[in-house]
């Protein structure tokens, strides 16, 4: 009894923070099961829960992009009949991770702009070309960045269901691999009705490092020299202790 | 099954792995009498870590390696400690400019190029050059007897100005050679993340014409400083030294080392030094292979670090 009235007060309290299906009224609210994921030393990936609720008919796309950086992709070439690296494109502003999840089919939601607009889709992923470079076949580069990217678990090969529970209820996982990059994400959860992006809605979510590793990482970058100070003489101690422990009698 | 995160290669790797691969070169250097750093670098490669991150934490595990023989020697005063400083002044000054090197042909792209070219010329000439001498070192001992080798030979080398003398090796000659030989140490320390003594050893037994019995401690003893110069410099110019790694590669190397030494008493020197030149070439074909072979992927990427 107590458990219903409780699951009731909630549904209630949900509702109201939809407040009423007016213009301009909140018709969605969403949230994670985590606003941090913490790289450990036993990390090898994990999912996060990505649910909120929705007023009204719609669908919901989820899109998770990690922090952008430049990207330099390589083309190896046979010189001398060796494989070498020879022509490169910079690519700037690539997101580090790229994750999605819908409802339905993209293409059954939106039209090419809107999907474009909204980068949703790996094919509407704005890769631009350092300016300046002028290579044919840049198409090949971009693919490439795409497909090496996909088979290390960063960008997600086909996007991931978002499935309701109920008319108003939606949730979906978002899988983080172990080789998750750190940094502040960009996580988009999106209401789309009649083709059009009614309503967005953005939970921050940052990726860091935690415990041991994030302590070494940090001490490796910020006070560089102690760092290669101690790991030479933690190094030859090291070796000194394992000489010491051996040593023929 | 039991995943550790390297914090500075940033990847999981299985913990028995790396301590398998430490044991493994541990086994060798204790059977060989050398570092094993050569096979480090291309071993750590090839379970993905990055190659400059090999490169950093290989040469920062010969530091363990190298210091508890060194230290060994020096007890039984087999150290030409003058030979050994000028030879890692050089060591030193090769090790910054190969540090300066590495991070030009970072940028370029075509650092993974040149760590396997490096490998590839200085495995297969070593290996071959051993390979020979061995054999005929066994052939040498099946006919009997043979000719000793000729103490003393003079060359242009010791025509060179800045002559020194060097008690301990019996040597009078210019400090321009050790020099240069530490030189050309410093570079491969610092490009392929190895201490270096399978060109060294050679080095000071021929091209210096030092006693066999000081050349092992002096060039430890070179090894030791040069390397840990160099990891160093690579923790300072490219953050790429993981501990975590280059810890647990010395945990199972200082087990592997005794095992190695043990097996090693049962066999002879000059099939010792066979068999390390058949590991050697084999470690070189595998990587020529690789240079040489169709890749399975066409494409790479690096990504450049944003400024916060």
């Amino acid at each position: 009894m107590n458990a219903r009235a409780a699951l009731l007060a909630l549904c209630l309290a949900a509702l109201c923070a939809l407040g009423p299906g007016r213009a301009g009224a909140q018709e969605l609210v969403a949230d994670l099961s985590d606003h941090l994921i913490a790289i450990d030393s036993e990390f090898t990936g994990t999912d996060l829960l990505v649910f909120g609720a929705i007023e009204g008919e719609g669908d919901i796309v989820v899109l998770v992009r990690g922090p952008r950086s430049s990207v330099v992709v390589r083309e190896k070439a046979r010189v001398f009949g060796i494989w070498l690296n020879a022509s490169s494109v910079t690519f700037d502003n690539v997101p580090s991770f790229y994750a999605l999840a819908t409802s339905r089919p993209p293409e059954e939601m939106l039209d090419a702009d809107m999907r474009r607009l909204n980068e949703i889709g790996l094919d509407q992923l704005r890769l631009e070309p350092e300016p300046g470079t002028d290579i044919a076949d840049i198409a090949d580069f971009r693919d490439a960045l795409v497909h090496l990217r996909q088979k290390i678990g960063l960008y997600s090969s086909e996007p991931g269901k978002v499935s309701f529970l109920g008319p108003r209820l939606f949730r979906t996982a978002i899988h983080f691999p172990a080789a998750v990059p750190v940094g502040r994400y960009t996580v988009d959860v999106i209401l789309v009705r009649d083709g059009q992006v009614v309503q967005s809605f953005s939970p921050p979510l940052t990726v860091d490092k935690a415990g041991l590793g994030a302590d070494i990482f940090d001490f490796a970058h910020n006070d560089a020299a102690l760092y290669g100070l101690l790991a030479v003489i933690g190094a030859a101690i090291a070796g000194f202790l394992g000489s010491l422990l051996f040593r023929r009698p | 099954m039991f995943q550790i995160y390297l914090p500075i290669a940033e990847m999981s790797v299985d913990i028995f792995l790396l301590l398998g691969m430490g044991g493994v070169i541990g086994f060798l250097s204790g059977l060989f009498g050398v570092g094993g750093g050569f096979l480090i670098t291309p071993l750590l490669i090839f379970i993905g870590v990055p190659p400059p991150v090999a490169v950093g934490s290989s040469v920062n595990q010969v530091v363990a390696a190298s210091v508890s023989g060194a230290i060994a020697h020096w007890r039984r005063g087999n150290i030409d400690f003058k030979m050994g400083t000028v030879l890692l002044v050089g060591g030193v000054a090769g090790s910054l400019a190969g540090i300066l090197l590495f991070n030009i042909l970072e940028s370029l792209g075509q650092i993974d190029l040149v760590i396997q070219l490096s490998y590839v010329v200085m495995l297969g000439g070593v290996g071959a050059l051993m390979l020979v001498e061995s054999g005929r070192a066994i052939l040498m001992r099946r006919r009997g007897g043979g000719g000793r080798r000729k103490k003393h030979v003079h060359t242009w080398i010791h025509g060179l100005p800045l002559k020194m003398r060097f008690r301990t090796s019996r040597l009078y000659i210019s400090a321009l050679l050790p020099l240069g030989i530490g030189f050309a140490v410093g570079i491969l320390a610092a490009l392929m993340g190895v201490g270096g003594g399978f060109f060294l050893v050679p080095a000071m037994i021929y091209l210096l014409g030092m006693p066999v019995s000081i050349v092992i401690g002096t060039s430890l003893y070179q090894i030791t400083v040069v390397a840990g110069a160099t990891t160093f410099l690579h923790a300072v110019s490219g953050q790429t030294v993981d501990v975590v790694l280059a810890g647990l590669l010395t945990l199972g190397a200082v087990v592997g080392a005794q095992l190695g030494t043990r097996f090693g008493a049962g066999l002879k020197g000059e099939e010792l030094r066979g068999l390390l030149a058949m590991l050697v070439l084999i470690v070189c074909g595998a990587l020529f292979w690789e240079l040489v072979a169709p890749p399975t992927e066409f494409f790479n990427l690096s990504t450049l670090t944003v400024s916060p």
